[in-house]
């Protein structure tokens, strides 16, 4: 019979041998099964003499231990490495792309449009709209822009049979607003104006935002600080401004404005002023108690400004390649 | 308008280097679009004369000369020019010299003879645009002499964008004024002497419209010489405004047009017929212009008359029938004041634009008429002789505007600058700008001056005082108040969120134009529209879109042929309804894609989108209100969408959108190579929303249960999900149809479909009795209503 030290030596070596989890089983049935060598050394204390039977019992107990550790051990080696295998098979290319679909964007004019809303949201401006098919009395007259008044002739402006015209600027919203809701007033109204002019540098279609606000006190020293806050928020920077006289019928004084733009350079963003005291009367304010101040910005100039965009015209070719740039 | 620097700087020499000037200006509010240095560069080329000129022997467009620039010796010069002749004057750049535009001259051989310099063009030294070959310089144009000091340059044309409502700067004298107000430096007197009559010779003149023409002054001027030529100087300013010399009448009425701001008219007096008399047209008269085109008058044109009939348009255009010419030895001077008020839009209706229509349009002074005729007769009888009768000045008194006394108030002032002017500086400001200005309890009593008739106004006084002193000298105050909060409603979902969501399922928003092609208008909405524009861009862009498809289908069109396979856009919006008296704007949300649903991937095989990729997309938007069970899809028929992949969108019982695959045949109108489909929606009612309201979650587990049932084909999803889900409303929470099978072992005309039904109760677990009972009643409605068979 071999001796007990040979036995363990020997299961040792098999476990060392074995290169699966199966042959390790079959190892350890060799060895730790019912009918293994280690098990019928344990059926065999009872043929021992009494006195003996506890030390030989300790020995082959420890033996045993010691052989299923040594399978723990290697079943662990074993389990480990069959991960390992099966986590390299599993391995992919992270660099292809993801899969479905990706995400469309904003036009570039609404994306301006957004922002500019925000920021005056932010002041506490009220957003409205009116109708792009305008009368007469709201784009020209009630703006004291009466019949013949030189002012219509720079307005290009598409008209209707009947009388009704394409709204040449947001300002008709100013007197809908100031009817509907009366003063104070504290507003800007986003959208679609048409002038009749297609060239390299005009659309016959674009947008503005009109900005409003009556109340008892407002001063030109109001509005200007509006116009500096909102075109420094607007590009993220200090930015000089310069008002310089011009002339709208609805404002006096009216005031266009340059932002200084490096070099010296100064490029006109907009056209504001002081609501034209006819103005107020037309639409039923008390001109002596309320003034206020109103202004115009092109949307299309900012965004070109914002996103140097060089061209007017790519905003309506609706070039997806030019477009995905905005998002 | 173009003015010489020069020019101005002879009413008003303010100590201003010439950027400086043109920088006052813009901020005086005559916008500076530009500044031109002329006769910059050119100080070495010489007035020299061509003393012979022959034939080129090789060459048959050029001129051989010998010309003398007051040296001893003649200089050989090959010419080009056509008009190069013997005895001309003409400038002369010798080798050496380098020309404006980067021309260096130096000696050459010209298809073998020698040339030492070139004779020179306007355009050649940067003096202007126009050229008919080198300049022919008077006669008197000594030779030698450098041609800037002949021309008076160096000199800057400063090009003005004036404002409409300033037409008394239409002018040099008007320019003068202004800046003269904001420097301070003195302003040439504007008074022109009284020419004295040497005959008695009068044009009579009958106001009998004293209302169109209040004022008309005149004055006749006999036996000048025709053959006189203007004088360099003026032809010069006149060049430099952007006008051309004609003849000495001609030149002087524009000279003293851009001086004073007032347009005159020259008739040859030999040529009018009785007394003049300017009346408003009656509609179908007919005049030829000086243009010598011939108009058929409009009623509401004032026109000049004599015993022969119209022989003008009132400030506007002179009648060919009474032009002076190259013989005219008599001429009458005409320095009307027309009325903006009959002058505005007339012109237009022409088709005509002139310096005078311009002018009278944005208004003249009324007093400035007798001075105009003053310096014009001066001219002309400095220039070219004859004798001059006394000025007439016919006037209406009552029909002249009035000037009215306007009160400024300090405290009107103060509070619409937000800045307060010291009273010393308001009334020096308001004087200077030659304003009357008397102190008042409150501030100023102020009358304004005859050419200053825009100022009418208490503002208008402020703006004046805020230009003067300088827009840059008011503070900026953020104004402190507090605003009143709006509500935030949650009744609508905001458009932006709606585009957000299509943006997050790929779709790029693009803005196409409000007026499209009335032909595509009708295909894609099955109607005509009133709304068509009078005076369109094109008839492709005439009428207003009664829907968004033709712009979203264009734009897509466009992309496909820049090689883009899959394209998704949407558009947010208005369309246009309704009748030119009553016409609506409905707010839109609508949307195109076509191509594969997914852009070309590795890992999934490439399909192309249907009905219900986009169908998903909508389903996606109309779930942002929160309950989407209101909301149904019936097939209908529809001009743009193909037949049987076409859906309306029910919200109850109102349409709030349509859904569907775009006809092929506009789809190969537009060349779209692959199927297209399209959604539009009315965003108002597609949108509206409310505040969601919580309904408690069920702890307990659902069960679920699937069923196949065979049917009639006709049998839509829509009403087989609404009659399960009716069958047991308090059990069923959910009913989806996951197969739909036709074909082998199914009869024709029927379909299979399977359909799972999730079970759940809010109180308590459901039993398996529970579903039994609730699979028997749905199969039990399955087969009452549609005669299904169970499927096994």
């Amino acid at each position: 019979m071999t001796s007990l030290s040979d036995l363990i030596s020997k299961a040792a070596s098999d476990i060392d041998a074995a290169d699966d989890l199966a042959a390790l089983d079959a190892v350890r049935v060799a060895f730790l099964g019912k009918k293994g060598e280690i098990t019928a050394r344990l059926k065999t204390l009872g043929q021992l003499p009494p006195e003996e039977r506890s030390a030989a019992g300790q020995e082959i107990n420890k033996a045993k231990q010691d052989v299923q550790a040594a399978l723990n051990a290697r079943r662990d080696a074993l389990e480990a490495e069959a991960m390992e295998a099966k986590l390299a098979a599993d391995a992919i290319d992270v660099t292809l792309p993801g899969r479905g679909i990706s995400i469309g964007g904003y036009h570039p004019v609404t994306r301006a449009m957004l922002r500019i809303e925000k920021i005056f949201r932010n002041a506490g401006f009220g957003v409205r709209a009116g109708p792009e098919i305008e009368d007469d009395f709201h784009n020209f007259t009630a703006l004291n822009i009466p019949d013949n008044h030189p002012a219509r002739a720079m307005h290009d402006t598409f008209y209707f049979p009947g009388g009704n015209l394409l709204r040449t600027h947001t300002s008709p919203v100013q007197i809908r607003s100031i009817v509907k809701e009366g003063v104070p007033i504290k507003i800007i109204a986003p959208g679609r104006v048409y002038r009749c002019d297609s060239d390299q540098t005009h659309t016959p279609m674009f947008h503005q935002v009109e900005g409003l606000v009556i109340d008892e006190h407002i001063s030109f020293a109001h509005l200007k600080a509006v116009l500096h806050q909102f075109v420094e928020a607007f590009f993220e920077r200090k930015a000089e401004l310069r008002f310089r006289p011009s002339y709208f019928p609805f404002t006096e004084p009216s005031a266009e404005v340059d932002v200084s733009w490096g070099e010296g350079k100064w490029l006109e963003i907009l056209g504001c002023g002081m609501v034209h005291p006819n103005v107020l009367d037309a639409a039923g304010v008390d001109s002596e108690k309320y003034t206020g101040y109103a202004f115009g910005i092109g949307i299309e100039r900012l965004a070109m400004l914002r996103y140097g965009v060089t061209d007017l015209r790519t905003f309506f070719e609706n070039d997806l390649r030019f477009l995905q740039q905005f998002r | 308008m173009k003015i010489a620097e020069s020019w101005l700087r002879e009413w008003v020499d303010p100590d201003l280097k010439t950027d400086e000037l043109g920088h006052q200006l813009t901020m005086l509010g005559h916008e500076v679009d530009g500044i031109e240095l002329e006769g910059v560069g050119i100080a070495d080329v010489v007035i020299a004369e061509v003393v012979e000129c022959g034939k080129h022997p090789d060459a048959d467009k050029l001129s051989v000369c010998k010309v003398s620039d007051g040296g001893a010796e003649l200089i050989d010069i090959v010419c080009g020019a056509p008009n190069v002749r013997q005895g001309m004057k003409t400038p002369l750049a010798k080798p050496g010299v380098k020309l404006p535009n980067g021309m260096k001259l130096r000696k050459a051989k010209i298809r073998g003879v020698v040339s030492n310099g070139m004779l020179c063009s306007a355009i050649e030294l940067g003096l202007g645009d126009e050229s008919d070959g080198i300049m022919d310089l008077p006669a008197a144009a000594e030779v030698g002499t450098p041609l800037v000091d002949f021309l008076n340059l160096p000199d800057a044309v400063i090009d003005l964008d004036l404002t409409p409502n300033r037409g008394d700067c239409f002018s040099v004298l008007g320019i003068a004024r202004d800046v003269s107000a904001l420097t301070g430096a003195a302003l040439q007197s504007a008074a022109v002497p009284a020419v004295e009559a040497t005959i008695k010779d009068t044009q009579a003149v009958e106001l009998i419209e004293p209302a169109g023409c209040p004022r008309f002054a005149g004055r006749v001027i006999r036996g000048i010489d025709p053959t006189a030529k203007s004088p360099v100087w003026m032809v010069e300013r006149l060049r430099r405004a952007g006008l051309r010399g004609i003849s000495p009448v001609v030149d002087i009425t524009n000279y003293v047009m851009l001086e004073l701001g007032q347009p005159l008219h020259a008739y040859d007096a030999a040529l009018l017929q009785g007394p003049i008399r300017p009346r408003l047209a009656r509609t179908g008269e007919k005049v030829t212009l000086l243009d010598e085109k011939e108009i058929e008058l409009r009623g509401d044109t004032l026109i000049i008359t004599d015993d022969n009939g119209p022989i003008g348009i009132a400030g506007i255009m002179g009648g060919l029938s009474t032009a002076v010419s190259d013989r005219t030895t008599d001429v009458f001077f005409e320095a009307a004041f027309w009325p903006p008020d009959f002058m505005a839009g007339r012109a237009r209706n022409y088709g005509m634009h002139t310096d005078a229509s311009l002018r009278f349009e944005r208004g003249v002074d009324p007093e400035g008429q007798g001075r105009a005729i003053e310096r014009a007769t001066q001219l002309l009888l400095d220039i070219s002789g004859g004798d001059a009768g006394p000025l007439s000045v016919e006037s209406s008194p009552e029909h002249l505007p009035k000037r009215e006394a306007i009160v400024l108030r300090k405290s009107r002032l103060a509070h619409l600058l937000g800045l307060e002017i010291d009273d010393a500086e308001v009334t020096r400001i308001l004087e200077s700008l030659q304003l009357d200005v008397r102190i008042a309890n409150e501030g100023w009593t102020v009358i304004a001056p005859s050419h200053r008739f825009d100022i009418e106004y208490e503002v208008d006084l402020i703006e004046e005082v805020a230009r003067i002193h300088g827009y840059d000298s008011i503070p900026e105050t953020t104004l402190s108040a507090q605003s009143a909060l709006e509500t935030v409603t949650e009744s609508r979902i905001e458009i932006e969120r709606a585009a957000a969501t299509l943006i997050g399922r790929d779709y790029q928003e693009v803005v196409t134009y409000s007026f499209i092609d009335p032909e595509a208008n009708k295909k894609f909405t099955g109607t005509d529209s009133e709304l068509v524009l009078s005076n369109p861009i094109s008839s492709e862009l005439s009428v207003m879109r009664a829907s968004l498809w033709p712009g979203l289908v264009a734009a897509a069109s466009a992309n496909l042929a820049r090689q883009q396979d899959r394209v998704r856009l949407f558009e947010a919006s208005r369309s246009y309804h309704g009748s030119l008296a009553a016409p609506e704007e409905v707010a839109r949300l609508a949307g195109l894609a076509t191509g594969p649903v997914a852009a070309e991937q590795w890992g999934k095989k490439s399909e192309s989108i249907d009905f219900f990729d986009i169908k998903c997309d909508v389903e996606a938007l109309l779930s942002l209100v929160g309950d989407i069970s209101n909301f149904r899809f019936v097939a209908t028929e529809h001009p743009a969408l193909q037949p049987g992949q076409a859906a309306e969108i029910l919200r109850g019982d109102e349409v709030i959108g349509v859904v569907g695959k775009l006809h092929p045949r506009l789809a190969k109108e537009y060349d779209l190579k692959k199927a297209a489909y399209v959604f539009e929606l009315d965003a108002a009612k597609a949108l509206a929303s409310a505040a969601p309201s919580a309904k408690p979650v069920s702890r307990f587990p659902a069960i679920r249960r699937d069923i196949a049932v065979i049917i009639d084909d006709k049998v839509s999803s829509a009403e087989l999900v609404d009659a399960v889900a009716e069958a047991s409303p308090e059990l069923i929470r959910d009913v989806r149809i996951f197969d739909i099978y036709k074909g082998e072992r199914i009869e024709a005309g029927r379909k299979s479909v399977a359909i799972g039904l999730i079970l759940q109760e809010t109180s308590r677990t459901l039993t398996d009795d529970d579903a039994d009972t609730a699979m028997a009643a749905a199969i039990a409605k399955l087969e009452d209503k549609f005669a299904a068979e169970l499927r096994d």
